[in-house]
Order: structure tokens, then C-alpha cells, then sequence
């Protein structure tokens, strides 16, 4: 559990001074913010700006993150001088998913500063929950991808269909048929009726199967390539 | 200290490693010389529980390599020579983490700063630094812990002399604080001055092995005297009675400029066993 706190503490050390992946975690509560207060149209829905970056964030952030972390520590290197220290790969991979995992959520939360109060606890189960799965699905990509720039190739076409096929759904009945078997999709559907209640089965699922090949595609990927 | 017997390992169909005996001593500075592609660095790694192996034994500290445990490794600083720093934190950062995982307190950065002649650079982000710096830090972070032995794989490759020639005093000083110092080269030079015992490894064997001055005397076959002359002119004498009186004239006829007696050099000594030099492949390379 120490190793896990160190790895934690390094993170926060190099995020701040990395500024590619500051970006990540800052952009899209940045830009809610200020479209939430700059931005009103008529008959747009309420806390519409929220809702779409929220799922935007959840589809890039976690998985960019760790997915650049994870590769940059195996192309320098500096993950061999780690497990040689004695940090276990687990304590390694728990460490970065549970700061990822925490600066995105920090980054929720300052999402969900214009949402009424008693919105805040949904919100921040769904966001939770999809920052899971898309810190497993960055960690597969970390662990397959020898180098940075291999990681890039591998996340960049399934961040952009996890992300951007919520949006382009709201445009586009084929395309939102089509991105109702993505965990994003779902969460955006769960985002715009903001509660418990009502939760669909067909929803749950979705998500549930989703997170399932998630983690199948990390363990595999960890199985057979490990933190080499 | 360190031992290994018949140990051999195989990537697919190539034999790296084929009956490596080894038995290095508490304090010693021991020296595994090869050309590049010698299998080296497989030896330190595998010694050093990075990588399995085939058949044979591997024991550090008396105990097999498998069944070292967290407190043994702490024991065990490893420098490999690919393996990196985090370029966009501070030489202390960089320390600083070691410490955090070997639960050494920070106080520990500014003495193996100052060990290893990084004191003035330890807040400079390591991108910063030049490749003997980067050397220098990666040796700090080994000497964080006083290690009771130390792996350097290839220290000083592509170094300065003046560098190199500091990193050599550090491990000698580690070596006079009790330290066993277990390091891979290349440089027959680095490894005649500073090893107390070296190994030649060629092709996955160790083809001879023994104290640098004790191999080289060793195959002094030839046991000629190199005379240069005030004149210009060198003339090679026999390592016999007989040639005393000949150097004793030119001596008292002040044309002595320098004598030398030849006794073959690391490099020589590896070319007549194996027939290739040292640094063979390197020089291949870059051809």
C-alpha cells in the first residue's frame, strides 16, 4: 500500500510539470465553466454544456492519461528502475489509476459546481463509474503499446468514438443507434435524466458489458505482456 | 558474494549464456569484458532476477536469485544502462522518490548529491543535464541506499575521460566503504584499471578470467623490451640476461628515450582467444 501512496505522490510531482496530460484533466471543466456562463440559447436544455462535456471528459481524459503515463514509463524506461526498487506491477497500476481516477474526479467536481446540490451525488456516480472503465481501457492500451507514440495511435481512434459519438448521437438517429452499445452513450442517457430512478435494464447492461471487456482486454493485455 | 555455476540461457534457437561459472568475492571490483552481443548485460540481468534462465545456478548473498526478498534487493543497487530518469523532474525529485521506496530519509539526497558532484545541479529538471550528469544521477540513485553490491552495466559508455575518470574513483571509494562492485565493459583500459578481477566473455562463454596484470602476464609469450631511441629509432629487445648489458650502454650513452617491456594488453589477450577485438562490432557499426 505504500508503493501505491509513493507512485501517487511521484504522479502529482511530474502531472504538474507535464503539461500534455495537465490538459487533459483541466480542458473540459475549464471550457464547461466557461460555456455554462458565456453561452445561452433558447430551448437549449438545461445544464446542456455539463452533460456533453461530462461524457466527453469520461471518453478522453482517464483514457489519454493513463494510457501516456503507462507507455512513457516503458519507453524511458523508468517502470524497470520502479519494479527493480521493489514496486510491484499492481502497486504500479493501482497507483496511477488511483490518481487518474482522483484528478478526474476533482475535475467532475468542479463540473458539477452549476448543478443543483441534489444532482451532485448522481452526477458524480456516473462519472465515477465511467472513469473506471476508461482508465482500464487506457491501461490495456499502456500495457500493449511498447512507446509513446504507438500508445497515441492505439487510444486516439477509440477515445475519439467513445467521446465523440455521444455528441454526434444527438445529430444523428443512425449514429445514436449505433453508439447505444458504447458505456459513454449510456452515461450521457443516465446524465440527462439525473436520477436513480427509471434506470433502464438495457442501460445497465450496456455499462456493465462494457466495463466487463474493458477489464477482459486490460487483464489480457497484462497476461500476456506485462509491464515489460 | 555472487555465484554461478554451468548457468545457461537461450533466446529461441541462439545460445546468449553456455556453463557461466562465477564466484566473486565481498569487496571486490570484478569486471565482465566482452564486445557487444557477448551476452553481458543477460548475465547481469538474469544474476540480478530481471530474467529467468535455462539451467544451472544463480546464488547473491547465499541465496538462489528467486528467493531474494524486498529486504535483500534493498541491498542490491542496479545501474543498466537503458535505464532512464524522469526528464521533467528536478535532480532532488528524482531522488526523492528512491527515498519515499526504500524509506530513506531526504536528508540522504544532498549527501549522495554531493557523493556523486550533482550538489550544484539539484534543482535542474534532469532533461537538462548532459549524458555524464545522467550517469552521475543514475549512480546517485544506486548509492541512495549503500548498497552491499552494485551492478553497472556499461558506467561509462560514451563518456568524457574526465567523467569517466571521476566515475571511477566513485566506485572505487565504494569499494573501499565495503562494497562489491559487479560491472560489464566494453573498455579493456576501464576494466584493467579498475577491476581486481576480470572475466572475458566471448559468444556466451567466459574464456578466461583472473586478476587484469595476472592474465596478461599470463600469455607474455613473446617477452620483448621496447626501446626508443633519442635518435628516433625503436629496436626490441629480448626479455633475457642478455640484453641488460645493451641497455646499460645506451643508458650510459644518454640514447635512451623511454623502455617498455611488452606485456600483451586485456584487448590483445581477447583477440588471441577469440580472434576479434573488444569493441569489434562497435567499430563495425559505425563503419
Amino acid at each position: 500500500m505504500r508503493n501505491i501512496g509513493i507512485i501517487i505522490k511521484k504522479q502529482l510531482r511530474d502531472t504538474l510539470k507535464n503539461k500534455t496530460v495537465l490538459i487533459q484533466f483541466i480542458m473540459f471543466p475549464v471550457m464547461t465553466l466557461i460555456m455554462e456562463h458565456a453561452v445561452s440559447i433558447p430551448d437549449m436544455p438545461e445544464f446542456f454544456f455539463t452533460k456533453l462535456f461530462s461524457v466527453m471528459y469520461i471518453g478522453m481524459a482517464p483514457l489519454t492519461s493513463v494510457a501516456s503515463i503507462i507507455a512513457e514509463e516503458k519507453e524511458k524506461n523508468t517502470l524497470r528502475v520502479l519494479t527493480m526498487a521493489n514496486v510491484k506491477s499492481w502497486e504500479y497500476l493501482a497507483g496511477v489509476g488511483i490518481y487518474v481516477w482522483t484528478l478526474c474526479m476533482a475535475g467532475a467536481g468542479v463540473m458539477a459546481t452549476g448543478l443543483p446540490s441534489s444532482d451532485i451525488p448522481f452526477y458524480l456516480c456516473i462519472m465515477a463509474t465511467g472513469f473506471i472503465i476508461s482508465i482500464a481501457m487506457g491501461a490495456a492500451v499502456g500495457i500493449f503499446a511498447p512507446n509513446q507514440m504507438v500508445a497515441t495511435s492505439l487510444f486516439m481512434p477509440v477515445m475519439m468514438v467513445f467521446s465523440f459519438a455521444p455528441m454526434l448521437a444527438m445529430f444523428n438517429d443512425k449514429i445514436e443507434k449505433a453508439a447505444r452499445v458504447f458505456y459513454t452513450q449510456q452515461l450521457r442517457v443516465l446524465l440527462g435524466q439525473m436520477t436513480f430512478d427509471g434506470i433502464k435494464t438495457e442501460t445497465v447492461l450496456v455499462i456493465v458489458l462494457n466495463a466487463l471487456i474493458a477489464l477482459s482486454i486490460f487483464f489480457a493485455a497484462f497476461k500476456r505482456k506485462g509491464l515489460e | 558474494m555472487i555465484t554461478a555455476k554451468r548457468l545457461c540461457k537461450s533466446f529461441s534457437e541462439k545460445q546468449v549464456l553456455s556453463g557461466i561459472d562465477l564466484d566473486i568475492r565481498p569487496g571486490m571490483i570484478f569486471g565482465l569484458l566482452g564486445p557487444s552481443g557477448a551476452g553481458k548485460t543477460t548475465l547481469i540481468k538474469i544474476i540480478t532476477g530481471q530474467m529467468g534462465f535455462d539451467s544451472g545456478e544463480v546464488n547473491v548473498f547465499g541465496k538462489a536469485v528467486k528467493d531474494l526478498t524486498g529486504e535483500d534487493k534493498k541491498r542490491i543497487g542496479i545501474m543498466m544502462d537503458d535505464h532512464g530518469v524522469y526528464d521533467r523532474l528536478t535532480v532532488t525529485d528524482n531522488l526523492k522518490i528512491f527515498c519515499d521506496i526504500y524509506g530513506v530519509p531526504y536528508s540522504a539526497v544532498s549527501r549522495v548529491l554531493k557523493e556523486v558532484g550533482l550538489d550544484d545541479s539539484a534543482k535542474k529538471p534532469a532533461m537538462k543535464l548532459s549524458k555524464g550528469m545522467l550517469a552521475r544521477l543514475k549512480l546517485a540513485r544506486v548509492f541512495m541506499v549503500d548498497p552491499k553490491i552494485i551492478f553497472l552495466d556499461e558506467p561509462t559508455s560514451g563518456l568524457d575521460p574526465m567523467t569517466m575518470k571521476y566515475i571511477h574513483k566513485l566506485i572505487r571509494d565504494k569499494r573501499a566503504s565495503g562494497a562489491t562492485v559487479f560491472l560489464t565493459t566494453h573498455n579493456m583500459e576501464e576494466a584493467a584499471t579498475l577491476c581486481d578481477e576480470v572475466a572475458l566473455l566471448n559468444e556466451g562463454k567466459i574464456v578466461e578470467r583472473g586478476a587484469p596484470d595476472e592474465i596478461c602476464r599470463r600469455y607474455n609469450h613473446q617477452k620483448k623490451i621496447d626501446i626508443h631511441l633519442t635518435s628516433g629509432e625503436d629496436i626490441e629487445l629480448d626479455h633475457k640476461a642478455g640484453s641488460a648489458e645493451m641497455i646499460t650502454r645506451l643508458l650510459e650513452q644518454g640514447m635512451l628515450e623511454t623502455i617498455h617491456s611488452s606485456e600483451p594488453t586485456l584487448e590483445s589477450v581477447f583477440l588471441e582467444l577469440t580472434g576479434r577485438k573488444l569493441d569489434q562490432e562497435e567499430e563495425e557499426m559505425y563503419a
